[in-house]
């Protein structure tokens, strides 16, 4: 008896009902809860961001001298720092400066890495040879320092630290990009787009860009809460934020000094970091899950 | 008759997702007798791989558990023993070798210390010993210069090489059974060949069985004295390589022989089997086979059939074989 | 092996050199010129001009930079602007504290890393993995300051323990290398379990089982040993993290190292104390990966041979 070949090895296909790619991950989403219950509070840090001025007890700059260094009462939940003023509307206030500095130097990160990532990977050749060298470049002044190095130029202050945040978030992004724009380089509708003649700017932007998206929302995310660690270490440090700015990190600053006799000060302002860094990174641990499974942590 | 080395009945495995237990292997049976190879034929997901790993026990880092029945090895009643029998077991009386011989070899190991560590853990060698043993294997397996490969690693090896070193590490200690899960499927048709022809060679020289699961039926027609046909977690056909593919009883057995085309055939098409194999989640009640078999009855679709005792101890699960029930269609 | 490390070694120069032209340019780019900068606020013009002959500054600037290279080479690192001592010597006392707080950080944070790591992967979806993951999670989000005020409040004010602060004896060291590795040791526990995870499922972590090998030799012989090799890699990487977190937990513990004195000379715009300092920084962590790879490449026996 003579064979020469073998049973046909058949695959089930189960077909699966079909949702948008929005609802689908709604669906999925839904069932991280914690990572659900996170971003419920992110949602809740962002209303306070935009109407936390009008909700706070107090001035957050108003000083009071009859009333400084106060522990929690029911006059001030939080207590007061060492102007007398009221933490708790200090925290409130300063929940947009911690939002807007960090979701804005990721942004900003963000957008240049993409552009560059995307290049670099279409591209190829002399191109993605520079901008990959000049990224290693970066990659070997570390993160905080290269950050605390731009700060020590362009001098402190808010807007510096927005752009050293973003400046060293850049090459991190062009390297994750990079990545993925060289898998969806391989895709047939690529090829097809390319083969039809299409100009590269429409087919980086219109077919690799898309693809590239789920990874870049779970690096967003993860990227916010290094962010606020960093923007935060850098006001800590007095190169950021100026002191009478209710910035949280720049309130932890300020409170070291009352550390034995006061902790709160420095307890409250650390815990709404925390607390606020932890919820970005729940989340993006959750989105990883959901959006981009080949990374998934289980 | 000869004496049964391996004794399978009745073995049910489950998995468990989401919280439900889904029900792999319903009530598998069959045996091996002492020197036999046995070849376990059938489609993927038929449950022949998950039969072999609840032989070996080997479910850590699964959720799978047998829930039903009993494996007897000779004699002696193996779903019963408690971990650490059945680790000593494993390696030792029962052996295994697995498909893809480029990942089942620990990357960042040196050849000896891989091989090494089963023969030290069941036969008591010292590390002299035990290097002197594995060489040996090695000059069994057919490696040219093994005491150079006990210190290379895996990736300097070619993949007909690795299967090698995985045969004699489950050679190592002797076993009295090899189970060996689609060995050839990864490698060259040449290659093939070879490995066949070694594991053939070797179960001749120390009289040992093995269970050798594969959908390669030229590879059964080769090697197997007998044949045990599964489908969806169940036996569906037994009987002797012989009378198996001289005249096939089960529909879908002789389903799984046409859609191997013979040599001087003139056919354009392979009879290949319509359909797909059922969702476990999913299953048809009846025969599991009926929505795909060409000679569906009635019956078929109400109820199970049972297993069937028909001419030189072959065995059938079909109602074409059940003469109050069924009707003869043959 | 010795040619792979050879060529790790001269890949590495042109790296170097770009980050010695940046860190050089850096005085540079500081706006404003950088003799008056140097000479203070108050200074005259004469005085600017005196300085800017005396830094060399009225040379053009790639001579400038040959100077400065020549001198680095010579352990010239220039004289500080606050103290007028030689910025070498003031690097001299504080360059070995920084050392020693990142290794024990970084000592610590891997040792444990691993370990909470692994029992996560072995006891998958069980207490110690959801005690171990919230452990991780909290310690990546936890602000290196914070923790290192906290632990203050609690071992050095309330319990006195440990000194609040300073570099004396080993005690010192307790605190600052807790608050520097915990980021690290939470990244390495997340880090190790899904790789771990994935090298569980490995076929030859089966093939290992079916020989009859002992649970926890499977776990360690094979499991760990493959998974060590992207442990150490990704814990090489995050050494920057150190560096970085390093500079925040020198100045919350008052420790007299590298960290606090770049930010000190931030505050008094000592500009070559700072050039020094990121220069020894960076070099610190280009040395570091070299060192992991040429580790990675000893774990990993398919580069040694290629």
């Amino acid at each position: 008896m003579e064979f020469t070949s073998t049973v046909t090895e058949k695959k089930q296909v189960v077909p699966k009902k079909k949702y948008s790619p929005v609802r689908e991950f709604w669906v999925n989403f839904k069932h991280q809860k914690t990572a659900f219950f996170a971003s419920m509070f992110i949602l809740l840090l962002i209303i306070i961001a935009i109407i936390g001025p009008s909700i706070a007890p107090y001035d957050p700059y108003k000083p009071d001298y009859d009333a400084t260094l106060q522990g929690p009462s029911s006059e001030h939940i939080l207590g007061t720092d060492e102007y007398g003023r009221d933490i708790f509307s200090r925290i409130l206030v300063g929940t947009r400066i911690t939002l807007s500095v960090s979701t804005s130097s990721v942004l900003l990160g963000a957008i240049v890495g993409t552009v560059l990532g995307i290049m670099s990977g279409y591209f190829g050749g002399w191109l993605d040879r520079i901008i990959m060298r000049s990224s290693d470049v970066m990659f070997a002044f570390p993160d905080l320092l290269l950050a605390i190095a731009i700060v020590a130029v362009l001098g402190p202050g808010l807007n510096n630290v927005i752009i050293a945040v973003s400046v060293f978030s850049v090459p991190s992004f062009a390297r994750l990009v990079r990545g993925s724009t060289l898998e969806a380089k391989e895709n047939t509708f690529v090829e097809a787009a390319k083969s039809m003649g299409a100009p590269h700017k429409r087919i980086m932007f219109k077919h690799i860009f898309p693809e590239t998206v789920s990874s870049l929302i779970v690096f967003v995310t993860m990227r916010i809460g290094t962010a606020i660690i960093a923007a935060s270490s850098l006001s800590f440090l007095g190169l950021g934020a100026s002191p009478e700015t209710p910035d949280w990190g720049a309130m932890l600053s300020m409170g070291r000094d009352y550390l034995g006799t006061a902790s709160h000060v420095v307890m409250m302002p650390g815990i709404a970091i925390f607390l606020t860094v932890l919820a970005f990174n729940l989340v993006g641990d959750g989105l990883r899950d959901v959006l981009d499974p080949k990374t998934k942590n289980e | 008759m000869s004496e049964k080395l391996l004794q399978v009945e009745q073995l049910q495995t489950e998995f468990t997702k989401d919280k439900q237990k889904i029900r792999i292997l319903h009530g598998v049976n069959f045996h091996i007798n002492k020197g036999e190879v046995i070849g376990l034929v059938g489609e993927s997901g038929c449950g022949k791989s998950l039969t072999s790993l609840s032989i070996m026990g080997l479910f850590k880092g699964t959720s799978g558990e047998i829930t039903g029945g009993h494996i007897r090895f000779n004699g002696q009643d193996i779903t019963s023993l408690n971990v650490n029998e059945m680790r000593k077991m494993r390696g030792k009386q029962i052996a295994m070798i697995f498909q893809e011989p480029m990942t089942s070899l620990n990357p960042v190991m040196k050849i000896g210390e891989q091989l090494m560590e089963p023969i030290r853990i069941h036969l008591n060698l010292n590390k002299k010993q035990a290097k002197e043993h594995a060489i040996s294997m090695l000059k069994k397996v057919g490696i040219a210069r093994p005491d150079e490969v006990i210190n290379e690693y895996p990736h300097q090896l070619s993949g007909g090489m690795r299967q090698r070193v995985m045969i004699a590490m489950a050679m190592s200690c002797n076993p009295n059974l090899l189970i060996a899960d689609e060995p050839t499927t990864a490698l060259d048709v040449t290659i093939q060949a070879q490995i066949l022809e070694l594991m053939k060679q070797l179960q001749q020289q120390e009289d040992m069985s093995i269970l050798l699961i594969t959908h390669d039926l030229g590879i059964v027609a080769e090697m197997c004295d007998r044949v045990v046909v599964m489908y969806a977690g169940r036996v569906v056909e037994e009987a002797n390589v012989f009378d198996l593919f001289e005249e096939p009883k089960h529909p879908y057995t002789r389903g799984l022989i046409g859609s191997v085309p013979k040599i001087g055939d003139k056919r354009d098409k392979l009879d290949s089997i319509k359909g797909n194999v059922p969702d476990p989640s999913d299953m048809p009640i009846g025969c599991k086979f009926a929505p795909r078999c060409t000679q569906v009855m009635p019956i078929c679709l109400e109820a199970e059939p049972t297993s069937i005792m028909l001419e030189n101890d072959r065995l059938c699960s079909c109602w074409l074989y059940d003469h109050e029930r069924g009707e003869m269609h043959v | 092996m010795f040619q792979y490390i050879l060529k790790r070694i001269i890949e590495m120069i042109p790296l170097l050199l770009v980050v010695s032209i940046l860190t050089f340019l850096f005085i540079h780019m500081i706006p404003g010129d950088p003799a008056r900068l140097v000479a203070g606020k108050d200074a005259t013009l004469e005085d600017v001009n005196r300085v800017s002959i005396e830094l060399g500054l009225d040379q053009p600037i790639w001579k400038q930079y040959v100077t400065f290279m020549g001198n680095l080479f010579k352990g010239d690192l220039g004289t500080s602007l606050k103290t007028g001592l030689p910025v070498s010597n003031m690097f001299a006392d504080r360059f070995m504290p920084s050392i020693y707080l990142t290794l024990l950080s970084m000592g610590w944070a891997l040792v444990i890393g691993l370990i909470i790591g692994t029992l996560s992967a072995v006891f998958k979806n069980k207490w110690p993995d959801h005690l171990g993951m919230v452990t991780a999670v909290s310690g990546i989000s936890l602000p290196g300051f914070w923790l290192g005020l906290i632990l203050i409040q609690i071992f050095s004010v309330q319990l006195g323990w440990f000194p609040t602060g300073g570099a004396e004896g080993w005690k010192s060291y307790v605190l600052p290398s807790i608050t520097l590795g915990a980021g690290i040791m939470s990244m390495l526990a997340r880090f190790t379990r899904s790789s771990l995870l994935e090298t569980l499922k490995a076929d030859f972590i089966r093939t290992g089982r079916a020989k009859g090998l002992k649970e926890s030799s499977v776990l360690t012989k094979h499991a760990l040993r493959n998974s060590l090799i992207p442990v150490v890699t990704i814990a090489g990487l995050q050494f920057g993290f150190l560096l970085g977190g390093s500079v925040v937990v020198e100045t919350v513990f008052s420790f007299p190292g590298m960290g606090r004195l770049l930010i000190d000379s931030i505050a008094f715009r000592d500009y070559p104390v700072i050039q020094s300092a990121l220069l020894l920084f960076s070099i610190e962590f280009i040395l570091v990966n070299l060192i992991v790879d040429i580790l990675y490449s000893t774990l990993n026996p398919k580069i040694q041979y290629e």
